[in-house]
């Protein structure tokens, strides 16, 4: 492994709003943000509604995916793809898909704290065994990173701005749950991405 | 077996075969994007897929991600669909619930049919009993394609009534079409 893989016990424990909030503060071409099942999307809904943001209300695991169909239909414009650590756990096979196709504009975030916050922060069978980051290494996504501190995080999200292949940004964040909730209208919140995108016209 | 196999064109009869018929009605309709958990049955269609540069094609690990990705593709702009078999159906429950629906999207499902008309495998003629059910429970439009003259019509209409109602749609290939897939007996 080399040094930008080290292991998140060397990690600062962050905070998910404070994180998405930085991330959505660097933001100036809207790019497109997929926000995982449950605080992820909750927290990407209170760092201040986006209409490129598009926030999941089930099918736990498909923040990746999804992001990974919105970059290859626009690869002109960066997709970043926020998500938990029981949901990716969920859907590692995904990260091998991204590996293989390799597109040039996709970033994914994995907000990882060890447990299922949201059902009442029962630790995920991962917890303190597996290391996310080196799973997406070995699944073929080399430029993955554990971000050592907020600074950090900035600095490997400038990166994969200009990368030229996907990249996954692990970060380890504490127990706090949302700060906010999503309004739950798919409806709504999949016609406004697709206006953000540019791929509707309002009626 | 050429003519039975659902592989090849009948012999001399010019009509093209059900994988020469998706592919063109796909294409006719715009639906570039295709990604697939394979099947045995749809080996050919898939070779035939990749081999044409109109296509961005490649597997994905489970039929829920593949789901996801066309998902995300549509509301890019880019329009999918998803290749399957029966038993990669029945682990789409929740994504159809929670997300194709909800959402409305325009998921277009091949399912390649495994579990009757001569299957071998118990378990797959189980988990097959629960593909319509679980399709007819989600209202979700479906239509089972036993004969290849209406094939064409079926597939064609199915994509334009999915896009624009916003709607997903399972064509589901019986191996009435496709000739299935069959025990080798030694």
């Amino acid at each position: 492994m080399n040094k930008a893989n080290l292991p998140a016990r060397n990690t600062k424990v962050m905070n998910r709003f404070d994180l998405t909030s930085r991330l959505i503060a660097r933001l100036k071409n809207e790019e497109a943000v997929i926000g995982g099942i449950g605080n992820t999307n909750f927290d990407l809904w209170a760092a201040g509604h986006r209409p490129q943001n598009f926030y999941m209300l089930g099918s736990m695991g498909l923040a990746f995916p999804i992001a990974l169909g919105v970059a290859l239909a626009q690869p002109n414009r960066r997709v970043f793809a926020l998500e938990g650590d029981g949901s990716l756990l969920m859907q590692l096979g995904c990260l091998s898909t991204i590996a293989t196709l390799k597109p040039k504009n996709l970033t994914m975030v994995v907000m990882d704290n060890g447990i299922y916050q949201i059902t009442g922060a029962q630790p995920t069978p991962a917890a303190g065994v597996a290391d996310l980051v080196a799973i997406a290494v070995s699944s073929g996504l080399i430029d993955s990173a554990w971000a050592a501190d907020e600074e950090d995080f900035e600095r490997l999200i400038d990166q994969s701005l200009s990368a030229s292949e996907p990249m996954l940004i692990g970060v380890r964040i504490d127990d706090k749950p949302g700060t906010a909730t999503t309004r739950r209208d798919p409806v709504q919140i999949r016609e406004r991405f697709m206006l953000g995108l540019g791929v509707r016209e309002p009626l | 077996m050429a003519a039975t196999d659902g592989q090849t064109s009948p012999i001399g009869s010019g009509e093209k075969a059900w994988h020469e018929i998706v592919l063109q009605t796909l294409k006719r309709n715009d639906v570039r994007l295709v990604t697939y958990v394979p099947d045995r049955v749809l080996t050919r269609l898939i070779r035939e897929i990749h081999a044409d540069p109109f296509f961005t094609a490649f597997p994905a690990a489970r039929e829920e991600e593949a789901v996801g990705i066309v998902s995300g593709a549509w509301m890019g702009g880019m329009r999918g669909a998803v290749l399957m078999q029966t038993s990669g159906f029945a682990t789409l429950a929740n994504v159809l619930a929670s997300l194709a629906i909800p959402y409305q999207i325009p998921l277009i499902m091949f399912v390649s049919e495994r579990g009757t008309l001569g299957e071998f495998n118990y378990g797959q003629s189980l988990v097959c009993r629960t593909m319509r059910p679980v399709l007819d429970s989600l209202a979700v439009e479906h239509h089972t394609v036993t004969r290849l003259d209406e094939f064409e019509f079926i597939v064609d209409r199915s994509i334009k009534q999915a896009v624009t109602t916003q709607a997903p749609v399972a064509l589901i290939l019986s191996p009435l079409l496709t000739g299935g897939k069959v025990l080798q007996m030694s």
